[in-house]
Order: C-alpha cells, then structure tokens, then sequence
C-alpha cells in the first residue's frame, strides 16, 4: 500500500457545458499514420468542443470508404451510423425527420459521395436536410488501393503512373446550383480554417457542405497527384482569414470598416471574414460560382467559406412539424382517437 | 373446360334461360379507353348495387398507360357474398372501338351487349342480346363541350345500365352526390346523364330479354367500401406512424398518397403542427434509407413500394436486418420487371422478401387477404417491428391495393403501442451500460438506446454484421458466429407473435387447401363449389404471415395431399414450406398456380382440384 500523497490534481479544462476535450473524442483511428482524414477528425474534436455541443445530442453518420471509418474516431458519447456505399443522405435525412433536436453531422468521402451516392448527396442538398456534411477528399479509393474517384483532377497522375483522362466533379459549385446555403472548401492542413469553418457550420441552420482536401499517404500523395500535401501546400490560396465568434462569447477585436465581413448566423454567432489575396464576397452567389469557374479554368486552390445563406429555411421547417422529437411522441399525440376512425368509416358507406 | 362438373354445366344452362330471372347474381364488364373518366361512372355503378343492400366486388383491369388505352371494369354482384374475380361475364357494356369485337367474340350464349351504335356490333354473333345506344348523340344533347360530352356519356351507360337491371333511381343518385360530394355543378349534370340514359332504355330497349335484375338486399348494410391501400394507410395512422418515406410505383403509390390526405385531416395539432413527416423521396434507395435512419432514430417509420422497389431496397433491408433497425416495408405486389405488367396482380414476391438481400437473411411477412386485414396488420406491423428490431413486410398485392372491397368497418386498435426494447436515461442510471446485441432476456432481442437520450452510456455505433455484443467494431470468428445464432433466435421469437394462421378443417376431409392474401376469396368460393358439385370438403390453411407456426407440420400431418394454391408461376410459398417440413411431410404438397396477371378465380381452382384428384386416383 503506498503512503504517498498524490500533489492534487491541476483544475481540468472544461468548456461551457463542462466537458473536457477528453469527453470529444472517440476510438482509436485504424486509418493509415498521417492519413488528412485523421487531421480532420482532430479539428472536429476541437470545434465540437470549443463550441460546447452536448455530445449526446449528435448523430454521425457515414456511408462506406476510409472516411466513413471516421465517426468511430470522435465523439464517442454520440450514436453513430456506418451505413451503406452512398447513403447516408437518406440515413441522415431520416434520423432528422424522426428526431429534430438533433445535431448531425455526416462523414464521407469523394467515392462515397460524387460517384456511388451522388444521386442522393444532390437530392439532400436540394432538401436542405439541417446537417454538416464532410466530404474528405483525396480523388482516389483507398480503401479498394488507388483507383481513381470523380474528384481526381484531369491529368493528375495516380501511383501506378496512369493519367485521370476524365473532368472532375467539382462538388462545391454544384452545392451552390442545387441551393446548399453553406458551401466551403478546405484543407486538412489547414486546422485553423477548418475549426473556425467547422464552427460556423454548427451555427447554420441547414446542410453545410464541406469540400476538404485531405491526402491520401498512400495512394495519392506522390508527384502528379493534386491532391497530396505538397500540391497542396504549394497551392493553398485563402479567400480570406475566418474567424468565428460564438454567441456565448462578445466580439473583442474591431476591424477598421471594409477590412472585414461580418456574417451573423441564426444563433446569433458571428463569421468575421478578413479581406485576404482576393476581392471576394461569400454572400453573393454569383460570385461564389464565378470564383469556383476560375479555379477549375486555371487550376488554382482557394481555401475559405464560399457561400453562405442564412435566410433560407431548411427542410424541417417546411414541414411544419412540432418541435419535439416525433420519434418519442406519446401514443395519444399520434394516434387519432376511436371517434376519428368512426367518422372515416362513415364517410366509406 | 373439358374437366367441368355437371353440376356446373347445369347452373350455365339455367343461366340462358332468359324466361328466368337472375337475382343479385351478375357480372357487368365494362370495356373503356383509359383516360376517358370512365372511373367515376363505374364507382357510381358499383355504388348503387352495395346501397341496395346487395354484395358487390369492383375490379379494374387498366394498362400501364394514361389515356387511349383499352381498359375494363368488372362488378360482380353476387347475393351469396361470394367477391372473387368471376371471369364469366353476363353483361358487358362496350365502349371501346379497339377491344369490341374481342369482347363480344369471348362471351358465353345469351348474354347481354349495350354498346355504342356506330360499333356496329350486332352482325357479330346471333346468340346474344345486342342494345345499341346513341352514347354520343345522346351525350350531345346535354352539352355542346366535347371533353364533357365523352365523360357524360359514360354516365349515361350507368343510366342504361341501371334501368335494364332495376338499379335503384335513388340510390344512384345517392352514390353520384358520394362521388362528386360538394361539386354542385358536377352533381347536376352527371344526374342529367343518369336520367337521359333511363329515359332512352325505358322508351327503346326491350328489357324483357335481359334475365339480370337487382333487388334490395340487407346484406351490405353497416358495411364499407375501400380499396386495400387506403386500408393500409389508415392502419398505419392509427399505428401512430411518424414517418413515411416513398417513391411512387405502381401498385403502391396510392398507399402513402391516401396515408398523406389522412394524415392532413387527422395528424395536425391544435396549433397546426404535424405529428408527422411525409417526404416523396428521389427513389426507392433514398426511401428506404430515410425509412431506417428514422427507425433507427425511434420513429414508426414506414416505406411502400413494389417488387421493382424491393429491387433497388435490397442492400439497405440487409443492412436493417443485420443493425437490428425496425423499419415497416409494405410490399404491393404486381408483375414486373420494368416495362413488364405493372398493372396486374401477382403474388410473385415472396421468395424475393423472406431472405431479402445478401448473407444469411430472413424476413417477417405479415399476409393480409382483406382489406381490413390490411388495416390490422399494418397496426401489427408497426409493433412486431419495434418489438423484434427487424424489417416486417406487408405483403398485398395490386388486386387488394388497388381495387374496392366491401368490408365491415375496422376496429379500432385499443391496445398500447409495443415499443421495444428501449433504454432511457434512468434506465441506464440503474444499469450502468448495456450490451446493445446482448441477449438479456433469452428471446434473442437486445436492448436499444436511442440517439438524443441523455446519458454517458447511451451511445453505440451502428454498423453491418461486424460487431460484437456491445457494438464494438469486431472480426472475430466467435462474435460473428455469436451474432448469427442470436438473430436466428430472434426469429424463432417470432413464430408466436406473429398473426397466427385460420385454420378449418372439414369432417373426413383427407385433403386441404392452404393459400394466402387475396388468393382466399377464390379458395372459399371453390370450396362451397367442390361441396355442392363434387361432393367434396376440403380443409383450409390460411397462412397469415411467415415464419410459419406448429400448426403448418399438424395441418399436413392431418392430410393426404395439401394444395398451395398461389399466384406465381415457380410455387414460391410451397417452395418455402418445402424448407420448413419433413421430406414425408413436404411429399404432400401439390401446388395450383394462377398467373396470368389477372386475379384469380373460383372455378380455376375448382377445375384444378377436380382435374389433380381424378389424376391422383388414377
């Protein structure tokens, strides 16, 4: 038996529900060691956290591919839903329909999303199912070892040295033309930008696409390739410098006016976007398309939120339905009384 | 019909006896284009007769077309109660340029013929009763719109119709004020057409060559008239569904078309918020995916579709199936694929749903044969689902889902909703954690918490088969193995929760009929045939949901031979009672298969028997 008196413990860090980071995080990742997927989990992590979501409160989602491996790697106090190739839009649409308290949040990857479940990953943005939707991009299969995806850039070259001879889907301009009111792109080494983007998705209401280039190790992070870190690195232009102030917290840092943009969310949160290389306006669709047409003419990489809406109301407000989950609705709020079906049988004589 | 019993050929022969009238014991077809609105005049035919008390049964025969294809609709009025198809017409009512002559050319000696004039039809054959009626020129007479003219000339036939067979003046019009209830304007002019058609009968048709009379009957009285996708629907609005996801498909659209009206009229609170979410998905993947997302969630989710959409479903109801995620699936059946028959019936399904998708599958199958069976059922539906965690599949078919049938009202579903095994956050205070795939209980059925509860040890991650007790991602050759051996217990719990079937066995009967769904009205009207023509009982297994009960081994240890008589051409159902019985016992089974498309009939089963045993004894 030890006699030795432990020196007490230093007081743990919590956020304002009182949770530490600890209480974030999830298993153990069995994705490849620097894999972008893990990075993006680690800001995920971060986000969750500093914006002080209850864990219980969430949903994650994924369809199959290393990506969708991911929601077991965060979060391990929320239910989580590996579902099939492709679909987990209509798993998160219906999780939404049955409980609308929820926060989802949805991992996937450029196979799982623009090619296998590109019917569905169109018809939830067209819905505006309230959820973030993470689109871990690498243009390449890891899982089935280096095929191309819909994403892989024209002539970018694969491991086995075989040019991609196919355009790519550009899945950010097509959010915008399908009505996705929250549309950026960003880069797993870029944690500063993902967590502040990550955050002001969580302040949106309805889908929030995210178009993240996140490298591959080992299919497609070799010369050639446009999507591996050096390419990317190399290539990283921002749209400007996001910061994001929560709706707990008050604006300390005052900008002199035209240096920067303010967007208020729903929550009464605030996106504060500092004028970088580029002239450019989030809030205005036009230009959102026109800059995503000159990085694919030109090849360029900008970094940053792309479009951003908060009038439009998502799906579950169009329905009309109560505010609380219908999943747990008492059986006397759902089923019509004894008197009901007597006047619907009456009406069938 | 070389095989046709005297006694039948006898009951034919007083058929042509046109000194004799017929009471309450007729077929009148129909023979229309579609698109031509011939509906709403044959709903108000089919009306009139189940207000005079008389029972009735309706069936459309459409095509997969919206206009300008041949369509028929038959009413059977038949005092006995008998409502299976009946495929010999009495009184067929010719509209149709393109189908006339095949019609006419199929019917039996002495029938009767009402038929638009300019069809010329009567040079076709000497031995039938021809009434040519001015459709068009009558029709003219009422209104000078030409898209109005065709629509009351149809109403104008239920006219003709209603006066040479004594339909009720009163009630026609009752049924008219049903069926175009709050269109004042519509109401008038339809009654205008009514009258014109009685009129012209009554001044120009000699009546007294036709044998088919109506007369009151207090036999439909409390009684209602629906068709089984509209029953589906209200069962599942007072399972207390909360979502319903579906992409349309024919037979089944109507089914979550109906259940939106409903719901509209009966799910709102006071504050106008809906107590449910409806959402028309892009195809039948999204459907079922939202279906489980929300299952998962905890909601009584719902999708219908048909074979084509079972189809496209697969992966994900394997995927429901091994998650343990309740999810009701109604399953219209028709013939398909594709471009194949969509508008016909079938019953071609069930080998495709019970072992529905990849791996070692198996799939509860509830087997409604009325429409207020379809009603229950769905009710059941939605509490062995959450009961059992698993897919439960609603079997109709387009025959049931889509025609009218005559019932008593439904029931009203009293007993509290069977939630499942659902953990809440006291609950887990008390337990400390779970074993989402444990098996507690020894009934195979693990516990659940739902996303949203508000504890530490709520939460689980949902995945395929790789899983171990709690939910944890795993390989392991036990876990797997484990996993396996626990759902088959499950469904093994199932067998007695299920609907259990009717059985009947008939004194000193060595043989038996087992049949499902809408197969029933055909088997019952058989058997009342056998008994009168031949002498002969049958016993009668009515399978009303897999998997099967202990009473399936009795029934066939208690006969000689078992007639499965099923709509599909591969003996689908015997072939899954084949698996369940002894090689002594599965020796018993002789199977009568109808599948033509069209709903079977009576005397096709009868026809069959007497033809089988006749070999039998041999």
């Amino acid at each position: 038996m030890s006699t030795t008196i432990q020196p007490p413990a230093p007081p743990k860090q919590v956020n304002r529900i009182g949770l530490s980071v600890a209480d974030y995080k999830g298993g153990d990742s069995t994705l490849c060691a620097g894999c972008g997927h893990d990075a993006i989990t680690s800001q995920i992590i971060k986000a969750f956290y500093e914006y002080g979501v209850d864990p219980r409160r969430v949903a994650k989602l994924s369809g199959i591919g290393c990506s969708s491996k991911t929601p077991a790697y965060f979060l391990s106090q929320s239910h989580g839903f590996n579902g099939v190739h492709g679909r987990m839009p209509a798993l998160a649409s219906g999780v939404m329909l049955a409980n609308r308290t929820l926060i989802s949040i949805g991992v996937s990857g450029d196979g799982d999303t623009a090619s296998i479940g590109m019917g569905q990953f169109v018809h939830l943005l067209r819905r505006n199912i309230p959820m973030i939707y993470i689109v871990e991009n690498n243009g390449v299969y890891g899982l089935t070892k280096g095929q191309f995806s819909a994403t892989a850039d024209y002539g970018s070259k694969a491991k086995s040295g075989a040019l991609n001879d196919l355009p790519a889907i550009d899945m950010c301009t097509m959010a915008i033309e399908l009505g996705c009111n929250f549309v950026c792109r960003s880069f797993a080494g870029d944690p500063k930008q993902l967590v502040a983007l990550l955050k002001a998705a969580l302040a949106h209401r309805g889908t929030a696409m995210f178009d993240v280039i996140s490298p591959c190790v080992t299919f497609n992070n070799h010369e050639g390739s446009t999507k591996s870190y050096k390419f990317a690195k190399d290539h990283e232009e921002l749209l400007h410098e996001i910061s994001f102030v929560p709706f707990f917290e008050q604006i300390t840092v005052d900008y002199k006016e035209g240096e920067v943009k303010d967007v208020e969310m729903h929550d009464g949160s605030h996106i504060r976007l500092r004028k970088a290389d580029v002239d450019f306006d989030p809030t205005n669709k036009t230009e959102a398309l026109n800059m995503l047409r000159r990085c694919q003419d030109s090849g360029e990489f900008f970094t940053g939120l792309i479009y951003v809406n908060e009038e439009k109301p998502d799906f579950l407000t169009q329905l009309n339905m109560v505010d609380e989950p219908l999943a747990t609705l008492p059986q006397e709020r759902v089923q019509p009384s004894a008197e009901d079906l007597k006047e619907i049988m009456a009406d069938l004589m | 019909m070389s095989e046709q019993s005297p006694q039948a050929v006898l009951e034919e022969d007083q058929r042509s006896d046109t000194k004799e009238l017929i009471i309450n014991d007729f077929s009148i077809q129909v023979a229309t284009v579609n698109g031509s609105g011939s509906q709403s005049s044959n709903t108000v035919l089919m009306r009139s007769i189940f207000q005079m008390g008389i029972p009735v049964s309706g069936k459309n025969l459409f095509p997969s077309n919206i206009a300008g294809l041949p369509t028929w609709f038959t009413i059977r009025a038949n005092k006995a109660g008998w409502i299976a198809r009946r495929k010999e017409i009495d009184f067929l009512v010719a509209m149709n340029a393109d189908t006339a002559r095949e019609d006419v050319m199929s019917l039996e000696p002495n029938r009767v013929v009402v038929y638009e004039e300019t069809l010329n039809l009567k040079q076709l054959r000497k031995d039938l009763h021809f009434f040519p009626i001015p459709f068009a020129k009558l029709a003219s007479g009422i209104t000078t719109d030409a898209r109005l003219r065709k629509l009351l000339a149809n109403m104008i036939y239920v006219g003709v119709v209603g006066e040479l067979m004594d339909i009720d003046p009163a009630e026609m019009e009752a049924a008219l004020a049903k069926q175009f209830k709050g269109k004042a304007k519509a109401i008038a002019l339809n009654k205008q057409a009514l009258d014109v058609g009685r009129k012209y009968a009554a001044d120009n048709l000699d009546r007294s060559v036709v044998p088919y009379r109506c007369e009151r009957m207090n036999a439909t009285k409390g009684k209602i008239i629906i068709d089984g996708n509209s029953a589906g629907a209200l069962g599942c609005m007072f399972a207390g569904i909360t979502v319903a996801t579906w992409y349309p498909i024919t037979p089944s659209s109507s089914l979550c078309e109906t259940l939106a009206d409903y719901m509209a009229d009966y799910r709102h609170e006071e504050n106008g918020k809906a107590t449910y979410a409806i959402v028309q998905a892009e195809d039948e993947l999204a459907a079922v995916g939202m279906a489980i997302g929300a299952g998962w969630a905890g909601a009584r989710s719902m999708t219908s579709t048909a074979g084509p959409g079972i189809s496209l479903m697969n992966e994900f109801i394997g995927l429901a199936y091994y998650a343990e995620i309740p999810i009701v699936i109604f399953d219209i059946t028709r013939v398909g694929p594709s471009t194949g028959l969509p508008t016909r019936t079938q019953q071609s399904d069930i080998l495709s749903i019970v072992y529905c998708s990849h791996g070692d599958t198996k799939h509860i199958m509830l087997l409604p044969c009325s429409v207020s069976e379809c009603f229950d059922m769905a009710v059941d539906a939605f509490d062995l689902t959450e009961r059992f965690q698993t897919p439960v599949f609603v079997m109709s078919d387009l025959d049931l889902g889509m025609n009218n049938w005559m019932s008593d009202p439904f029931k009203y579903p009293t007993r509290k909703f069977d939630r499942g095994k659902v953990l809440s956050a006291a609950d887990l205070q008390r337990l400390g954690s779970f074993k989402r795939y444990g098996d507690v209980d020894g009934d195979g059925i693990g516990y659940r918490t739902l996303p949203g509860t508000d504890h530490p040890a709520a939460a689980y991650f949902t995945r395929g088969s790789g899983h171990n007790e709690r939910a944890l991602y795993s390989e392991r050759p036990d876990d797997y193995k484990n996993n396996m051996d626990r759902l088959a217990k499950k469904y093994e719990t199932s067998r007695t929760a299920v609907p259990q079937p009717e059985v009947e066995y008939k004194k000193g009967a060595n043989i038996g009929f087992l049949a499902f769904g809408t197969t029933h009205w055909a088997i019952i009207e058989s058997q009342d045939q056998l008994q009168r023509e031949q002498n002969t009982s049958i016993s009668y297994y009515r399978l009303r949901a897999v998997p099967f009960t202990q009473h399936l081994v009795e029934f066939f240890q208690k006969h000689d031979r078992v007639y499965v008589v099923e709509q599909n051409r591969d003996a689908q159902m015997a072939a899954l009672i084949k698996l369940e019985l002894s090689p002594e016992l599965g020796a018993k089974i002789r199977s009568i298969l109808h599948y033509s498309g069209l709903p079977i009939d009576a005397r096709f089963v009868t026809d069959a028997i007497v033809a089988a045993e006749k070999g039998e004894k041999k």
